[in-house]
């Protein structure tokens, strides 16, 4: 196998159509920074849950009438409670805060904001069972148990919310997802198209390749290098996208939400290990295999 | 060297059969005129040779190749050991007159040091050692022709296909070539030609197979263009 010409004519093959090349490569890169898009995604619901997994609680509020008498426990209801949370299976720990050890973590949580602290009360600050769970996917057997027992008021699960950040994650993954599908498919019958086009280009050497007994291998690989090349073009392009969203935009937008930890920071490091290798993938992969159908079902080579 | 045995070759496309059971054999060395109207199988038989046509029936031989049942990825094993000519050339207008002629090696894995050595040496053969760089719209029909005999030529076929080669040329330059295509089968290539030329059949006096209706109706050891007609 001659590499130097199979190069050669790789390379006046994609400058014999230039624009179809370009038009290639721009749809690859779109598609495949939408692919990439949706991975880090993913990757930050993914980062999320490990920061969340075993943080989460789900706070019981006592009524007033508890939260005002009771400053240990020590009477019913609250007693009862919490020796019945003790005792639930799946409980990882229980820990009763009254109205003073509440409106303590209150002023540690709003510190920055003193005009908030000046106008609440400790009287305003319920007492609360902060119940961890070993499996925080089951917060809703507590829910269940505990809602509307005598002594309390309400129950908080900060899963629910979670959920609800989650939800819209996923549903932005998807659609982004559903993008690069969409971009993809256009991709893909551009990469056939400018194939097909290439080899009728180029069928008089191509016939005479036959002719005088060149391999398939020979004939058919300048025009699979050709798509495999575009591809990975346009992957680079990709993730040059990618690199030049999170450097221009995301990087403003999210700062705020990112510094206070609610949402976990994607940086480069998270484009160039969990984005970048599935679009470098899925570029060679569909290329190749577009190329190779092609040429199999509409190119006679 | 090849032998067709009781070939017959229907279209999809038609109703009467390309080839109506041909049982032809042609020696090693050979010169051999493929006469016949258009229509007649001319090419059809040619194509059969190539496998660009698998036949319906029959069976073909050519060198050690059973051409008819032989796998896909053997094809071209067989198309390196025979060489084409065209009446239209097919040259690559945007190559010159040695890298048309090295294109052929090339593309089937050559050395580049054995291409450098043998594309001089067949474009003297041809006559054309001064045009190597030349492309091929700056040559004569007869010129064109000739390189498109060295393309086919220079990895020496046991077998050359030319496929009615002075279509296109005036008579005197088709004189030349048929001189060219004579010495390449001096070297031992079995040649088979085909052919409309009625003076060109007659001056030469080898042998001819005239098709018709897909049928071999003449095969002459030294014959003519128009007996019996």
């Amino acid at each position: 196998m001659r590499t130097s010409f199979v190069f050669s004519e790789v390379i006046t093959g994609l400058r014999r159509n230039v624009t179809m090349t370009i038009a290639m490569i721009l749809t690859t890169a779109i598609s495949l920074f939408l692919l990439g898009g949706g991975l880090l995604v993913v990757r930050t619901i993914d980062k999320m849950q490990a920061n969340y997994q075993g943080k989460l609680e789900v706070s019981i509020v006592l009524t007033n009438d508890v939260s005002a008498n009771d400053k240990d426990c020590a009477q019913q209801p609250c007693a009862g409670l919490r020796s019945e949370l003790e005792t639930t299976s799946g409980i990882d720990s229980v820990i009763f805060e009254n109205r003073d050890k509440g409106y303590e973590r209150f002023k540690q949580i709003f510190e920055s904001q003193p005009e908030l602290l000046k106008l609440a009360r400790p009287e305003a600050i319920p007492a609360t069972f902060r119940v961890k769970l070993a499996d925080p996917e089951r917060t809703d057997v507590i829910v269940q148990a505990f809602t509307g027992k005598p002594g309390v008021k309400s129950i908080d699960d900060q899963s629910k919310f979670l959920q609800r950040f989650f939800d819209a994650l996923n549903g932005v993954r998807d659609f982004v997802l559903l993008m690069a599908l969409i971009v993809g498919i256009a991709s893909v019958l551009l990469i056939s198209n400018t194939i097909q086009l290439s080899a009728f280009t180029r069928r008089t050497e191509v016939g005479i390749m036959r002719l005088v007994g060149a391999t398939r291998w020979y004939t058919q690989l300048p025009f699979l290098i050709e798509a495999v090349v575009t591809g990975l073009v346009g992957a680079l392009g990709g993730v040059a996208l990618l690199a030049g969203l999170k450097a221009a935009f995301l990087g403003r937008v999210s700062g705020s939400l990112t510094e206070s930890g609610i949402v976990p920071n994607i940086g480069y490091l998270d484009i160039l290990v969990y984005a970048a290798p599935w679009m470098f993938l899925v570029a060679i992969m569909i290329s190749a295999v577009t190329g190779y159908v092609t040429l199999r079902l509409y190119v006679r080579l | 060297m090849i032998r067709l045995e009781h070939v017959s070759k229907v279209y999809k496309t038609s109703t009467r059969p390309a080839l109506d059971d041909v049982s032809v054999e042609m020696d090693k060395g050979e010169f051999v005129f493929l006469i016949g109207p258009s229509g007649s199988g001319k090419s059809t038989f040619l194509r059969l040779l190539l496998r660009e046509e698998v036949p319906t029936r029959g069976r073909v031989y050519v060198s050690n190749f059973d051409v008819a049942k032989m796998s896909r990825r053997r094809v071209p094993r067989l198309r390196q050991s025979i060489g084409c000519v065209f009446q239209d050339f097919r040259l690559l207008p945007s190559k010159t007159v040695a890298e048309n002629v090295a294109f052929a090696l090339e593309v089937i894995g050559k050395p580049r040091n054995t291409i450098v050595k043998v594309v001089p040496e067949v474009l003297q053969l041809v006559g054309l050692d001064g045009k190597a760089d030349r492309f091929p719209t700056e040559l004569s029909g007869g010129e064109q022709q000739r390189v498109a005999i060295a393309r086919a030529f220079v990895n020496r076929p046991l077998v050359l296909i030319a496929d009615e080669p002075t279509g296109n040329l005036d008579p005197d330059t088709s004189q030349d070539i048929m001189l060219l295509l004579e010495r390449i089968n001096r070297t031992g290539t079995t040649v088979i030609m085909a052919t409309h030329d009625h003076s060109i059949v007659d001056s030469m006096r080898r042998r001819v197979v005239e098709l018709s209706f897909g049928k071999v109706v003449r095969d002459d050891a030294r014959g003519v263009y128009g007996v019996g007609r």
